[in-house]
């Protein structure tokens, strides 16, 4: 009787365990989609994940740290030349070229997009623009930058089960 | 001699030298080759590549960013083809307009692909190395 209470217990939190991690799961799905479904994320960033293995259970997690470590020198080199007067756009479009590049390639759609709207200030010597866009780029980079520290954060609390997926 | 052949292929073992300046996309770009079993190296701007070619290493193929500091895609692959490598050579950049493009392939390149790379470009690339890969 008392062994297959035990049994009965074991089996019971084994289930649940299992529940939890299937919820979890589920849960990061979920948040991965709305990434794609509020314009976060583009298919670049599904790319990346085909690239995880059991090698490298966290190489999307990793490319995106490296991203946010060399970016913000690259913002530190805008905000620098932006105070200059008067605007090099020359300079700042180089520099804009290469965040622009390094968001493309983590699937950074809107920081993408703004990149794309200094780069035409840029061109057409709007100083004006230059800046408003800048700060509207630096605001949709630190809104990525929290979404997937809460996104990596739940993923690995999950579990390494999560594959990539394109959204719907 | 078709288990000869298949025999061959089980050894066939390509190596690659990525060229850009951008830690993240040199990253990815090597992974991308790790995860198709091609040995590569990556380095950091055009004179690397150039210096590393000087130290006698050979590559079956260079992926060539553009916009490098020191020596850019184009100075590099002017001078690598100089040197009479054969390697392929893809040019691999976020320039877009012809003009720039159509600058980078005269200077040696076999093919030019807009960053960023994936798998299906790669797989291509490899496929006209070594239909067999």
């Amino acid at each position: 009787m008392h062994s297959n209470s035990f049994h009965c217990s074991l089996s019971l939190s084994l289930y649940s365990s299992t529940m939890d991690r299937a919820h979890s799961r589920r849960h990061v799905a979920s948040m991965k989609q709305s990434l794609f479904d509020q314009g976060y994320l583009d298919e670049q960033f599904i790319q990346l994940e085909e690239l995880q293995d059991e090698a490298n259970p966290n190489f999307v997690e990793e490319i995106v740290t490296l991203y946010y470590r060399d970016s913000s020198r690259l913002i530190s080199n805008l905000e620098n030349t932006l105070e200059r007067k008067p605007l090099d756009f020359n300079k700042l479009d180089t520099i804009m070229h290469q965040f622009k590049g390094s968001s493309s390639s983590i699937g950074a759609k809107k920081v993408k997009a703004e990149c794309t709207l200094f780069r035409e200030y840029c061109s057409a010597g709007n100083a004006e623009g230059c800046r408003r866009s800048f700060q509207q780029m630096k605001k949709e980079y630190a809104a990525l930058r929290k979404k997937l520290e809460t996104y990596f954060h739940l993923a690995r609390q999950a579990g390494p089960l999560e594959t990539a997926f394109r959204p719907k | 001699m078709e288990s000869q052949n298949n025999n061959q292929n089980l050894t066939i073992q390509l190596t690659a030298l990525v060229v850009d300046d951008n830690k993240v996309n040199r990253k990815i770009h090597q992974k991308m080759l790790d995860n198709v079993r091609v040995k590569n190296l990556g380095v950091k701007n055009g004179k690397e590549a150039v210096d590393i070619h000087c130290d006698g290493r050979r590559f079956d193929l260079i992926l060539m960013d553009l916009d490098m500091p020191i020596m850019n895609g184009i100075e590099a692959t002017k001078e690598l083809r100089s040197m009479g490598i054969s390697s392929m050579i893809v040019g691999v950049s976020s320039r877009c307009t012809e003009a720039e493009i159509q600058k980078f392939m005269e200077a040696g390149l076999n093919d030019y692909h807009e960053k960023p790379l994936n798998i299906a470009k790669l797989s291509s690339i490899l496929h006209m190395i070594n239909p067999n890969y």
